[in-house]
């Protein structure tokens, strides 16, 4: 019995002790680069590559300049496992030591956080996903989402299905099926979807899968093919995007009229489907495979030294390639940051005003080591937190991706008004949003 | 030794019916209040504050709502994430629609649509038993769910499917939304908190909390002596799901800021009812400890490692977290079944009579 009295005793002891060291915060002399990732859960197929592919670009900057301007990156990952609860917990648990900005990596996380950004000076990264009002600069100065919006790139993937169709008022009359994860990232894009059907006169049929269905999705894909729409778009992520392809092809539905959102284009989406998944489509915005230089030196400094997590096989692929492209905008707005502010060691303040004067030209980009890797990033400024670039679309050839078309623009006559609507609307019925206070920089 | 309670001499029934008979427990109590109230948000930082006491609180009140149905009334609920989802649903559109009423009037109010629903998919609890009335809320956190996610009316056609929680002010100073402190949300939490645990421990002390137990036992023996079954259970509902009304609503309104269908998911149930096993069915003191436990020692096992300077991977973390908890709760109940409430009562057995074993 005694024995169980010491053991409690113990319990609580270590309770207590762990949480006051939990409080204590750190100092340093690096800038701080806090990563929410996902390793686990069902969303990690995912995550993993792109957190990989964060990590090790900055890794690179580390090992091979050491640092950006001459200052090391803290890089520090912070397991969200895709659930809003442990990322506002992360978001608590980093706001203390002074991060340069913040990569939440799901949209459900940025909506939480899109508030806080604002009270704590901390910077959102959220690389072509998150709100997509946010793009809008002058009510959420804090916020950043380039290249694209989802709304954008719905707007893209209709114009590449105006192509095929000859025009896109051929749709009239036509259907196009939308099967989306049941979240608020799923969401996104429906208002414009409805919006477009009603300009161009197709019927839009809506299939949700729901977070616990997502590896089965046989009734979603019963009722397409009952409804037998002439295209499908799709807004999937995790374990959903492998299960539709695969579901897509055993009900026959013609792969090269299912178009999928750049976060349905992993490799592992594609091998969900296998050979049969051969023709599925998906939008992409930045280069495939390892065919870069600064690719290549990730892959002497980092993965050949042990200091990857990536498996072998897995370097380079698409998402892995999304988080380098994340990182490399990053790695930019902290060297922003630092011409801007004069400082070495740049804070959240100064990298929201390098965020802002963002623009990587395709000279820069070869200069970074990435030719061709990815559409100029102009558009950035006060105003417009976004740039609305351009995506291409690959196609799953049963092994690999391959580019199949140019870039195609979005139709941003048609998207910004709508963003600027719903920024109004989201401050409106946010009593007391704060008004932009920050000043304006002069793109450099 | 410490709790050598010659000298306490009992005068009263009421005294020695006490909730607290012993002066050292009367004394310790205040001693927590007095730290949770003053020591905490003196010198807490906004991490302890906002990552570990807010929730932990928030979840705790929500465990004494399953505890007041699970532990006292003996009728197993799945549902309570749902219902902790009814109380976040119902304070959103209550301060929407009436922005001039104070918040934490709604957050209160909010209690009674989420009793009413419980009440109603109490229901069936008359007739059936056991796992089967786990199916019947189960049935509740289904439809509950779906509502969360179909009823567009509910989120006020929000495109993104989410509440976002207003800015909300109390005597001039903020209480709700981005701009309040951690200070101020904690205080509201813990005022809250600590008021309705005082009341559930009236309840559970008194006639009806006796009516619960007494069916909990055995409902032929209860019905026999007077208890009329329905009206007993259906209010074991009512308060129970009250309970986690309230706290749905502090969690979306004090802790989260905003929310989306997912956070009041089948998962939620189930966290609540693993507090309230691992910290005792049928104690209020269980449903603390059981949700420090669940709550509070993840976090820890999470962010100790790399103050410790430990190289350890986020993911590496997490998996030992998911390993390390699912241990310790298997550990706790083999150690003691009925849960640390109760191995706290064996424990202050010991001490009584320490350092004799008898």
């Amino acid at each position: 019995m005694k024995a169980r009295d010491i053991l409690v005793g113990m319990t609580c002891a270590s309770l207590l002790g762990a949480a006051v060291l939990a409080s204590k915060a750190q100092a340093q002399d690096s800038i701080y680069v806090p990563l929410l990732t996902y390793r686990t859960g069902p969303y990690s197929g995912s995550g993993t590559p792109i957190a990989n592919g964060m990590h090790d670009y900055l890794a690179m900057l580390n090992e091979r300049d050491g640092g950006i301007g001459g200052v090391k990156l803290n890089i520090e990952e912070c397991e969200t496992g895709y659930d809003t609860k442990k990322g506002v917990e992360c978001w608590e648990s980093i706001k203390g030591k002074n991060p340069a900005v913040v990569n939440p990596y799901s949209t459900g996380i940025t909506l939480q956080i899109i508030p806080k950004a604002a009270v704590d000076k901390i910077p959102i990264l959220s690389m072509a996903y998150g709100l997509s009002a946010s793009a809008v600069g002058d009510k959420f100065p804090w916020v950043f989402n380039p290249p694209a919006t989802y709304w954008d790139g719905l707007s893209m993937v209709m114009r590449y299905i105006g192509g095929k169709e000859g025009g896109l008022d051929k749709l009239k009359g036509k259907t196009v099926g939308f099967i989306f994860l049941e979240s608020p990232y799923g969401r996104e894009p429906l208002p414009l979807l409805q919006q477009f059907s009603k300009d161009y006169g197709f019927t839009v049929k809506e299939y949700s899968v729901a977070g616990k269905e997502m590896q089965d999705q046989s009734a979603q894909w019963l009722a397409v093919r009952r409804d037998r729409p002439d295209w499908m778009i799709m807004w999937g992520w995790g374990a959903m995007n492998p299960t539709a392809v695969k579901r897509a092809a055993e009900n026959g539905y013609p792969m090269d009229h299912f178009i999928g959102v750049w976060w349905s284009g992993s490799d592992d989406d594609g091998r969900g489907g296998g050979q049969t998944a051969k023709g599925y489509l998906s939008l992409n915005f930045n280069g495939l495979g390892s065919n870069y230089p600064a690719i290549q030196d990730i892959k002497k400094y980092v993965v050949d030294k042990g200091k990857s997590q990536v498996e072998k096989d897995k370097f380079a692929e698409n998402f892995y390639n999304r988080g380098v492209y994340n990182s490399v905008l990053v790695a930019e707005a902290i060297r922003n940051a630092q011409k801007l502010s004069g400082k070495k060691v740049v804070t959240g303040e100064d990298v929201r005003r390098g965020l802002e004067t963002l623009n990587i030209s395709e000279a820069h980009w070869k200069e970074l080591g990435f030719p061709n890797f990815a559409a100029p990033i102009s558009g950035v400024n006060c105003t417009d937190h976004n740039g609305h670039a351009p995506a291409y679309m690959q196609q799953w050839d049963g092994a690999k991706w391959v580019k199949i078309s140019d870039w195609i623009q979005p139709m941003k006559e048609k998207v910004r008004p709508m963003l600027d609507e719903a920024a109004k609307e989201y401050v409106e019925k946010n009593t007391g949003w704060p008004k932009r206070t920050e000043a304006c920089d002069k793109s450099s | 030794m410490l709790y050598r309670e010659a000298g306490q001499f009992k005068t009263s029934y009421a005294s020695d019916q006490a909730v607290f008979p012993i002066l050292q427990d009367r004394v310790g109590i205040l001693i927590i209040l007095v730290i949770a109230f003053i020591g905490i948000p003196v010198t807490g930082n906004d991490f302890l504050i906002n990552a570990v006491m807010i929730p932990f609180l928030i979840f705790s009140l929500a465990a004494i709502g399953l505890n007041l149905l699970t532990g006292y009334t003996g009728l197993l609920s799945l549902g309570t994430g749902a219902f902790m989802g009814v109380g976040a649903y119902a304070c959103y559109k209550l301060t929407t629609v009436f922005p001039d009423v104070n918040i934490i009037i709604w957050v209160i109010v909010s209690g009674f649509f989420s009793a009413a629903v419980g009440a109603v998919f109490g229901l069936p609890s008359l007739r059936i038993k056991g796992f089967y009335l786990a199916i019947a809320t189960l049935a509740a956190q289904f439809f509950l769910e779906w509502c969360f996610i179909r009823i567009p009316w509910l989120y006020n056609y929000n495109v993104s499917a989410a509440i976002e929680v207003p800015q909300r002010e109390l005597f001039g100073i903020i209480i709700t939304g981005p701009r309040a402190s951690a200070q101020t949300r904690y205080l509201i939490v813990l005022t809250i908190v600590v008021a309705m645990t005082w009341m559930a421990s009236n309840i559970v002390h008194g006639r009806i909390g006796r009516m619960w137990m007494a069916i909990r036992d055995m409902d032929i023996a209860a019905e026999l002596m007077g208890i009329r079954l329905l009206p007993t259970k259906l209010l074991a509902f009512a308060v129970s799901s009250f309970y986690c009304g309230v706290a749905g609503a502090m969690l979306v309104f004090l802790w989260y800021g905003g929310a989306e269908s997912t956070v009041f998911s089948i998962n939620e149930s189930f966290t609540i009812l693993f507090m309230i096993i691992i910290g005792g069915l049928g104690s209020l003191l269980g449903s603390f400890l059981g949700a420090a436990l669940i709550y509070i020692l993840p976090i820890i096992l999470r962010f100790v490692p790399p103050q410790l300077g430990l190289p350890l991977h986020a993911a590496t973390v997490e998996h030992m977290t998911f390993m390390i908890t699912g241990a310790l709760i298997v550990f706790f109940l083999i150690a003691e079944p009925a849960g640390l409430a109760r191995l706290w009562q064996i424990g202050k057995q010991k001490l009584r009579v320490w350092p004799f074993p008898y």
